[in-house]
């Protein structure tokens, strides 16, 4: 049980600036997931909280002690790895009891925890085999199992699920959430997945460039994304960008919406969007050429250009008649619309 | 397996023709000659030879001087295998730090450790030669009576020492090469799990090196066994009093200084037999245990 406060925190290597100062406080209990694109430095801020990375500035604390200079182990973690990393020479009850014998666990205590970890991962037929005899998903388990008979203050993951397939990746999802919950141990999980990262997640870290672009509840990122760069980032399809003003681009703001002083893009989600209709009093107003159908079961995307060329996507419900080269009026309410400034940032 | 099919019938022999006729000649003749020679006996006077069947192997094994021979060689290969893959073992470890995940650029950085013990074994050699060494002269001063022309132990540890040195360059690649390829996240989970130092190392590296050793172990028993005579050879000579006489040293001084050559000849038999067992026995294990993952 314990809290996580980063303040400040920098990492370079050599002349690369890695981690450009970042604060965080990390609530006893909280499931934080780091997410952002590829080199954004999500393993290296997990890393420097494990203790595997120095620290170049600013302060990491675990539970009211700053762990700066302390190694890995006296930091009362435990990580699970993308690869795994369980020893190859170790059966699946050795590797689980490795970290516990270092610390001179009494035996019967050993035995006690492998036997809950075991039975609430089912890793429990697997216990007296070899790592290279288990598969992906059941040596992930094991991993997992290994960071829990440590009870540690907290878990970090990075991109843990990363090597299983589709399926596999979503039913492990949804247990190591569960399981989060049953340990309430404060947890920090790293993935380029803003899927797992949305549904895993109390609160998102979204990282750009070694920097925090936002922190807040999924909805919250999802509703209110802070700068351009989020707005993007979470959602799929993402965002539609239009730049503005931009007269004769094809779109119009009407009624009682007027663009916010300082505006330079507008942003509508793929889903905010609709076909236009009669008598229905849409803020914003676009006339669109379509380029493409997407269908995903339930609804469809519609890829299309506006006038000035544009690229705009929508969502229609069911399976639509739409086709190539139509050409419509779409419309969105007031409601379903952001304004970013030159640099990026939400306005209001 | 995949098989190729050669238009030409006689091509496929050609091609191997080089090998089979350098194996020939200079394996399986003197082979063939050496079992040959051993069952024959000459007479003292080195004017004719008969046939005596097993007679020489079984002189051989029954004599003292053989198997205390035996026994010289046994000490003498743990002892060099032990020092080598030890020294080795130990610099391997210092270099990983430097180099791990490193360039091509910072691998070039070991080949001063790869080169270094070479240089240092001449080094020692030359100062602890008892008649002009620096440090022999004073181990002297200092009422250490070194003297490996009269000691024997003495002389077992110079050529020890003689022999491994040699083979530390080729050990120290092989197991940097081997300590590179255990995976980093290994190691850092070992640290978290509150591993360090000498208890990550014999806990978790050294049975992951476990391959490698095996592999080191082999190659450099059949190095003291069989690849040492000129060592032997400059340094003591197989003295004092037979303490350094290897096996291998055995048949040349029985063969070519005492020209018993029926006895000399069934020894580089049984040795010929020693070295086929050992490979057979590597490639046996090596096949079977390399697979780590
Ligand atoms: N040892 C290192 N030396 C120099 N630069 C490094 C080192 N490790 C990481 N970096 C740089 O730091 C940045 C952040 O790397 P990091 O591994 O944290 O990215 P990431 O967000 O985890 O990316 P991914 O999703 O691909 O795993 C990258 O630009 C990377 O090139
Ligand atoms: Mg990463």
């Amino acid at each position: 049980m314990a809290r996580i406060v980063l303040n400040d925190v920098r990492k370079t290597y050599g002349t690369v600036e890695a981690i450009k100062g970042v604060s965080l406080d990390i609530a006893d209990g909280e499931l934080i997931v780091l997410v952002g694109p590829s080199g954004c430095g999500k393993s290296t801020l997990l890393r420097m909280i494990a203790g595997l990375e120095g620290i170049t500035g600013g302060t990491i604390s675990i539970g009211d002690r700053v762990v700066n200079d302390l190694e890995p182990s006296e930091r009362d973690i435990a990580m699970v790895f993308q690869n795994y990393a369980l020893y190859p020479h170790m059966t699946v009850r050795q590797n689980l009891a490795y970290g516990l014998k270092n610390r001179n666990t009494p035996k019967p205590e050993i035995d006690r925890r492998i036997a809950e970890a075991a039975k609430a991962l089912e890793i429990e037929p697997f216990l007296e085999r070899k790592p290279r005899q288990l598969s992906g998903g059941q040596r992930q388990r094991v991993a997992m199992g290994r960071a829990i008979v440590r009870e540690p203050a907290a878990y970090l993951f990075d991109e843990p699920l990363s090597n299983l397939d589709a399926k596999l990746r979503v039913q492990m999802r949804v247990e190591i959430k569960r399981l989060q919950r049953s340990l309430a141990t404060t947890s920090v999980y790293v993935t380029h997945d803003q899927m797992e990262a949305m549904t895993l997640a109390d609160r998102l870290v979204v990282l750009n460039g070694g920097h925090i672009e936002q922190v807040g509840t999924p909805i919250e990122l999802y509703e209110k994304p802070a700068t351009t760069f989020v707005a993007t980032f979470i959602g799929s399809p993402s965002m539609n960008l239009l730049a503005t003003p931009a007269p004769g681009a094809g779109w119009v703001l009407s009624g009682a919406t007027h663009l916010p002083a300082g505006v330079a893009t507008l942003g509508i989600r793929p889903e905010d969007l609709h076909l236009a209709e009669e008598g229905r009093d849409d803020a914003f107003r676009a006339d669109v050429k379509v380029a493409a159908v997407e269908l995903v079961g339930a609804e469809s995307y519609v890829h299309g250009t506006l006038p000035d060329g544009t690229p705009i996507v929508f969502r229609v419900a069911g399976r639509s008649r739409i086709a190539m080269d139509d050409t419509m009026t779409i419309g969105a309410a007031a409601s379903g619309l952001h304004f970013f400034d030159q640099e990026g940032a939400r306005l209001a | 397996m995949h098989t190729v099919a050669f238009p030409n019938k006689i091509l496929p022999y050609l091609l191997v023709a080089p090998q089979i006729i350098l194996t020939v000649v200079f394996f399986f003749w003197p082979a063939s000659q050496a079992i040959y020679q051993s069952t024959l006996r000459e007479d003292p006077f080195g004017l004719k030879s008969g046939f005596v069947g097993l007679a020489n192997f079984s002189a051989v094994l029954a004599d003292p001087n053989y198997l205390s021979s035996l026994q010289v060689t046994v000490i003498f290969s743990i002892l060099t295998a032990l020092v080598s893959m030890g020294v080795a073992l130990l610099l391997a470890t210092a270099a990983d730090r430097v180099v791990r995940g490193q360039t091509l650029y910072r691998t070039l950085l070991i080949w001063p450790y790869a080169v270094a013990p070479a240089v240092a074994g001449m080094l020692w050699l030359f100062m602890f030669n008892p008649a002009m060494g620096t440090l022999a002269y004073l181990l002297r001063r200092n009422g250490f009576g070194w003297d490996p022309l009269l000691n024997g132990d003495q002389a077992m540890a110079l050529i020890v020492v003689a022999a491994a040195w040699k083979q530390i360059s080729y050990n120290f690649l092989f197991f940097v090469a081997g300590l590179q390829a255990i995976p980093r996240s290994l190691i850092e989970a070992a640290s978290i799990d509150g591993a360090r130092g000498a208890r990550r190392f014999w806990t978790i590296v050294f049975p992951l090196l476990a391959p490698t050793t095996f592999f080191l172990l082999v190659v450099n028993t059949v190095y003291a066994f069989f690849d040492t005579f000129g060592i032997i050879h400059a340094v003591t000579g197989g003295g004092p009093a037979k303490a350094t006489e290897t096996l291998v040293y055995k048949v040349y001084n029985d063969g070519f200084v005492n020209l018993n050559l029926g006895s000399s000849a069934a020894q580089s038999v049984i040795l010929m037999i020693i070295v086929i067992a050992l490979t057979a026995f590597q490639f046996r294990f090596v096949e079977k245990r390399v697979h780590y993952g």
